[in-house]
């Protein structure tokens, strides 16, 4: 156990020298015209994020990017176990929710700004619209794979629909719904960020876009590697949460 | 099966009618968006005019050209990784978590670097969609059974000869469904990235009309973009499970 932890950490450590190595040999080919060094970044970063527009700009995205994902489970977790209890609207729905997940959505952003107008709203519902898929998906999946084992104990206990989703259900399901939380989580990231790149007065999508109209490469590299560094810290401590949940199931 | 799809095209009528009751009783407002029979009329018009023509032509070609890069590299990287396992050792955190990395954050940074043209939009459609065919193919290479490797080397065939002949076809299954996903990142990237800063194609189309309230445009654009994704999804949906039908496997 200890012996896989340390092989893990040793291959991240590996992979991130590989990375910061890449990084190091481009900016000596493009040079400083369109590209600042690892250790100029890392210093640039250190005096934004002490900055004071910078907590507005990232409270700003969190906010979004909290509601969006909150709204995200709710919608989700529910549109999953109806879509997953009833056979019929799950194969009548699932494919289109499929479907949805390959189209490119930001073409969808205009008709969500024309409708709630450029601010807060727009941006939640467009993180919305990317997280809440893949929480449909591996719940529906979750509640239509439970060992049938199970629902037959809920039938014989003569548990109402309710009792069966609290006691049954969920507890079964917990370890796939996880993984769709997982994927829901970084996909609603996604979805908020690229909402404020496009169309927005603050957020951090929006200093990026800030930065290229200045042409202040520093500040552009500072905020994509802020975004890298959060979205892969998170998802890989999630993953973590979801490997152990898949081995006690 | 049949009530399926009856369930399925009574949702989507459903949805249609709502908007178009909304509408016509003013609740959606003339600025906000057309009753879906006109966007459906003006996408006709805007199709026969042939104004749209170029910017068609320059989307799909750039997203062909992201997506052949992808196969050809995705295939080659997943076999070449596939052998060598201390690299995929390494990179495996990668891959785990290369999806919840918002790749379109680095467009910004590619627009420094290449100019305002279309090798960003290329690289970030490439980006998104070969990492899909890479692991793909290591899922696919995974499940080869072990006697077509022995059998690959009791006929002494090269690691080239192997490849081409047993392992990758027998993998083909799971390359067709990173193929798909690959069809679909490309063209996100490609759409995204004219959309949300370039010079042509249809999402710059899409993004010019609105800032110009030109809802003639915009919504005909992405009822069209909508129609193609659900098409060419369809289509390659269907591939996949003829080719896992014919290994039993669905």
């Amino acid at each position: 156990m200890t012996a896989e932890r340390w092989r893990g950490l040793r291959n991240a450590l590996t992979l991130i020298i590989g990375l910061l190595l890449f990084w190091q040999i481009v900016y000596w080919i493009v040079g400083d015209v369109a590209l600042s060094s690892p250790l100029a970044t890392f210093r640039y970063t250190a005096t934004l994020v002490t900055s004071e527009t910078f907590a507005t700009h990232l409270y700003d995205t969190l906010r979004a990017f909290g509601i969006a994902f909150l709204l995200s489970v709710v919608i989700g977790l529910v549109v999953g176990f109806w879509l997953g209890f009833d056979k019929l609207s799950g194969d009548a729905v699932e494919p289109m929710v499929v479907t949805i997940y390959a189209i490119p959505k930001l073409t969808l952003y205009p008709i969500l700004l024309l409708a709630f107008g450029l601010g807060l709203s727009a941006k939640v519902a467009f993180g919305v619209i990317h997280g809440v898929i893949p929480i449909i998906l591996f719940t529906l999946a979750a509640v239509r794979n439970t060992k049938p084992i199970l629902l037959k104990t809920g039938h014989v206990l003569k548990l109402s629909r309710p009792q069966m989703v609290r006691w049954i259900l969920f507890p079964a399901a917990i370890p796939e719904i996880f993984t769709g939380l997982r994927v829901g989580f970084s996909l609603t990231l996604i979805g908020s960020l690229l909402a404020e790149m496009f169309a927005s007065q603050r957020g951090l999508g929006y200093l990026l876009m800030t930065g290229i109209g200045l042409h202040n490469i520093e500040l552009v590299m500072s905020v994509t590697l802020l975004i890298v560094v959060f979205a892969a810290a998170v998802s890989t401590l999630l993953l973590q949460l979801d490997r152990r949940l898949h081995r006690h199931a | 099966m049949k009530a399926v799809i009856v369930y399925r095209l009574v949702v989507v009528a459903a949805l249609v009618a709502i908007l178009e009751v909304l509408c016509a009783t003013g609740v959606i407002d003339k600025i906000t968006m057309q009753a879906p029979h006109l966007i459906v009329r003006d996408l006709y018009r805007l199709l026969l005019s042939g104004q749209m023509n170029a910017a068609i032509a320059k989307t799909l070609t750039n997203t062909l050209i992201a997506l052949a890069l992808a196969l050809v590299t995705g295939v080659a990287a997943g076999a070449l990784i596939h052998r060598w396992r201390g690299l995929r050792n390494t990179l495996d955190p990668l891959f785990a978590t290369y999806y919840a990395v918002p790749v379109f954050a680095f467009y910004p940074f590619f627009i420094v670097v290449f100019g305002l043209g279309d090798l960003p939009q290329i690289l970030i459609a490439f980006m998104l969609s070969v990492v899909a065919m890479i692991v793909n193919t290591l899922n696919g290479l995974d499940r080869v059974p072990a006697v077509l490797v022995k059998t690959a080397r009791s006929l002494r065939l090269s690691p080239v000869q192997t490849a081409l002949r047993l392992t990758l076809p027998s993998a083909a299954p799971y390359i067709l469904t990173g193929v798909k996903l690959a069809v679909a990142y490309a063209f996100i990237g490609i759409i995204g990235s004219e959309f949300i800063l370039s010079r042509g194609g249809v999402g710059y189309e899409i993004s010019f009309a609105y800032t110009n309230f030109d809802n003639a445009i915009m919504y005909p654009l992405i009822l069209l973009i909508l129609i193609a994704s659900i098409a060419i999804n369809s289509v390659l949906g269907r591939w996949e499970r003829t080719l896992l039908a014919r290994r039993g496997m669905r």
